[in-house]
């Protein structure tokens, strides 16, 4: 802000500022991920780099083309829009045509925060609601998992990445099963070293589990994110799938496959603690994060879908105002 | 506005009489209108009704040109012109000729969404299901409305052995005659479909196995 | 009030734009959001809404003198219930594979607010011509949203525009658009649309006030 006499400068409190701002706990969050980013663009090869790409695109594109005039450059260098877009294009198949990417980051930004008035006025996460969309209207595309490149591929794409707007993918026959989709309908487990180091289908930014922990730890460290929140939604995931796992270790799976497979790493330490969509207080922050972790397990177990994660979060998302209002502190001296 | 509609209309008070009698002639007339829009409407809307039945059953059952409906009746199925509320029918399908090509049997059950209901053809001697046609359903656009839309799918039904009980498969897994292979994402529609078919065929089979031994 | 065409003309517009059901007042949301899912459901229900309400308003406007307000709202309803069910037949009969498209949302013409509002608010208070140029007016606003929300769902849903494919066979229907998410996602920007253009024209209008020029064509 420009101050028209700096002898005069009046401004409510809090008048002691910290070093913190958005612009660095973005900037932070971005760090936190690109380990993942390059582990997803090393095990899908080149493709995982396209719809990353094509997904910031659609977030950045969409962010500055519906601010107003003034406020655009301010907006792009506060790199939300980027985050948003980073954020989706790890939870999307490593083989979706690089439209719906893009299409899937216009939603985002503009369906899931420009419309809600701009960042820290939105009700659910934009990352989320932008993929929520894509797997509502492309449920083929968004449900089909490529084999990993894994290396030698690294300069191979997959066709189907390069399908025009608005036409079908093609897919040459090489897709797969996610670890969840083989637990859910075939009731097969994953190996744990695959799932940690990353060894499966998934999506592009969900599946080395190892990286998406140290990113997160590093995030925590730095305070970017409140700790309850991951460590909450972690917590009930294992302890109530270790409940299920110990009256019946035949049908359901044992709480280390819970933690590590799909996308709950990914959202528990980057997604579920966006300061905007979460609760402010710390009990709220645990509710909130209990939340999460039932309803994941709740959705994988015993919904259609193998994954939940996206589904939990958006649903304890709409309960934050609530949650915020019961958990208000009291006014010192009243009742 | 008008203030002054308003005053005039508060300066007569209606009696409940004048209430009761305008609201006994609305009633009255809109009544001898809606009587008379149905019966103008009502032919045509039987006969479509019946040309639909009529066009699904020749479709499960091919060469068939005739329908009779079949009430099951005292242990029996009897021919009727009119079948009662409650009670069970199929319909007999005959060729050109007038000999029995096979019976058109309906069923429903609950889909994805709502209520499916269908019609398929049966063919007693071979003991096999040859055609589908689903006649109500508000699956999933897109995803389960493949159980009419997807041709593949209606095809399972074409030639269909129901011994033992029909399955659905994953899709390009059929190996058997019995073997239906599903819809990719809507296999709780694909289930369904085979269920109503499988209770269907448990409710009718025996009786119309007795009706072909007489 | 002297009825000059102009007030004719006046009457006819708001309905259509300025005033549109469903863009400004948002009423008549449960047919909008059930049965967009193709052009061709649109305008079969937007027709039916139509009609149901140009002969209620002719109905209601005509007898207004006749009806005592106790009642007034019963009968309304009575008239509209009386065109609503010969709708129905109507279609039934000669339009069956739409009319089973529609199902249960013809007969609940009968609870479209619109139309009972339309009743209420101005057939029962003008004359016959001005209900009906009034209701025709509304109608066709009614009508020309449940088409444009039709026509994107269909567009964007099948790839097609009253079933006539509009892309080739690889097109990729955006199955979201033929669910009820669609519909609500759908109509939440065609409301954005109308309100950023109403708000660029009040600006301009307000532009022209400060140039002290009189527009000809101020709404």
């Amino acid at each position: 802000m420009q101050y028209k006499d700096p002898r005069l400068l009046v401004q409510p409190s809090p008048l002691l500022k910290q070093q913190m701002t958005t612009h660095q706990t973005m900037r932070d969050l971005l760090f936190a991920l690109l380990p993942v980013t390059f582990a997803g663009i090393w095990l899908f090869g080149f493709s995982a780099l396209l719809v990353i790409l094509a997904s910031i695109l659609g977030a950045v594109a969409t962010e500055w083309l519906f601010s107003p005039a003034e406020q655009r450059a301010a907006r792009l260098v506060d790199g939300s829009g980027v985050l948003t877009g980073l954020l989706l294009g790890l939870t999307l198949p490593p083989a979706l045509p690089l439209w719906m990417a893009f299409l899937g980051g216009v939603v985002s930004v503009g369906i899931g925060k420009l419309i809600w008035g701009g960042l820290g006025q939105n009700l659910f996460n934009p990352a989320l609601v932008g993929r929520a969309f894509l797997l509502a209207t492309f449920p083929n595309a968004m449900t089909t998992w490529s084999t990993q490149a894994s290396g030698e591929g690294f300069f191979q794409w997959y066709p189907s990445n390069f399908a025009l707007p608005f036409m079908q993918p093609h897919y040459d026959a090489v897709s797969t099963a996610t670890p969840l989709g083989l637990m859910k309908f075939e009731q097969q487990s994953t190996a744990l070293p695959d799932l940690v180091l990353g060894n499966t289908a998934g999506c592009i930014g969900e599946t080395s589990g190892l990286l998406l922990l140290a990113g997160g730890v590093f995030l925590v460290l730095r305070r970017d994110i409140d700790w309850r929140i991951p460590a909450g939604v972690l917590l009930s995931a294992a302890i109530f799938s270790g409940v299920l796992y110990a009256i019946d270790t035949s049908h359901y799976p044992d709480p280390l496959f819970t933690l590590f497979s799909g996308g709950l790493l990914l959202a528990a330490f980057y997604m579920a603690t966006d300061p905007v969509t979460s609760p402010l207080t710390p009990r709220g922050a645990w509710i909130f994060a209990v939340g999460i972790g039932l309803l994941v397990v709740l959705i994988r177990i015993f919904g259609g879908f193998p994954e939940g994660v996206m589904y939990a979060i958006l649903l304890m998302n709409a309960a934050t105002p609530l949650i915020d209002r019961y958990t208000q502190p009291r006014v010192f001296g009243k009742e | 506005m008008k203030p002054q509609t308003q005053q005039t209309v508060n300066a007569t008070e209606p009696g409940s009489m004048r209430l009761v009698a305008t609201l006994g002639f609305a009633g009255l007339l809109s009544g001898l209108i809606i009587v008379s829009v149905f019966e103008a409407t009502l032919p045509t809307i039987t006969a479509y009704k019946a040309r639909i039945l009529q066009e699904a059953v020749f479709k499960v059952l091919p060469g068939s040109t005739r329908l009779q409906r079949l009430a099951y009746r005292k242990d029996k199925l009897a021919v009727v012109e009119e079948v009662g509320k409650e009670e069970e029918f199929v319909f007999g399908g005959y060729n050109s000729e007038g000999a029995l090509v096979g019976y058109a049997i309906p069923g429903s059950g609950p889909g994805f969404q709502d209520i499916i209901s269908l019609l398929y053809g049966y063919l007693p001697r071979q003991r096999k299901v040859v055609g589908m046609e689903i006649l109500e359903s508000r699956e999933t656009p897109g995803l389960g409305d493949k159980i009419y839309k997807d041709a593949a799918f209606v095809a399972n039904f074409d030639a269909l052995s129901i011994d033992p009980e029909i399955v659905a498969v994953k899709r390009g897994s059929k190996s058997a005659p019995n073997e239906v292979d599903a819809i990719t994402g809507a296999t709780i529609s694909s289930k369904a479909v085979v269920r109503i078919i499988n209770q269907a065929n448990q409710q009718w089979l025996q009786r119309l196995q007795i009706q072909q031994g007489e | 009030m002297p009825e000059k065409k102009q007030d004719t003309y006046q009457e006819f517009i708001k309905g259509l734009w300025r005033d549109n059901p469903v863009f400004v007042q948002v009423l008549g949301m449960c047919p909008m959001l059930a049965v967009t899912n193709s052009a061709v459901n649109a305008l079969v229900m937007g027709g039916a809404t139509f009609f149901v309400l140009v002969a209620s308003s002719f109905f209601v406007s005509s007898l207004k003198n006749w009806i005592p307000k106790q009642v007034r709202i019963s009968t309304y309803i009575i008239i509209i219930a009386t065109f609503v069910t010969v709708t129905d037949f109507t279609l039934q009969a000669l339009m069956p594979v739409v009319h089973k498209e529609l199902g249960a949302f013809i007969p609940l013409i009968v609870a479209n607010c619109m139309i009972l509002g339309r009743q209420e608010a101005f057939a029962s208070r003008n004359s016959v011509r001005l209900a009906v140029v009034d209701a025709l007016g509304m109608a066709s606003g009614f009508l020309f949203a449940l088409f444009s929300l039709g026509a994107v769902r269909e567009i964007l849903g099948e790839g097609a525009l009253f079933g006539f494919k509009l892309f080739s066979d690889d097109f990729e229907p955006w199955v979201i658009m033929i669910l009820p998410p669609g519909g609500f996602i759908t109509l939440g920007l065609l409301l954005l649309l109308f309100n950023w253009l109403k708000e660029r024209k009040d600006r301009l209008v307000a532009q022209l006030d400060e140039m002290e020029i009189e527009p000809r064509f101020r709404s």
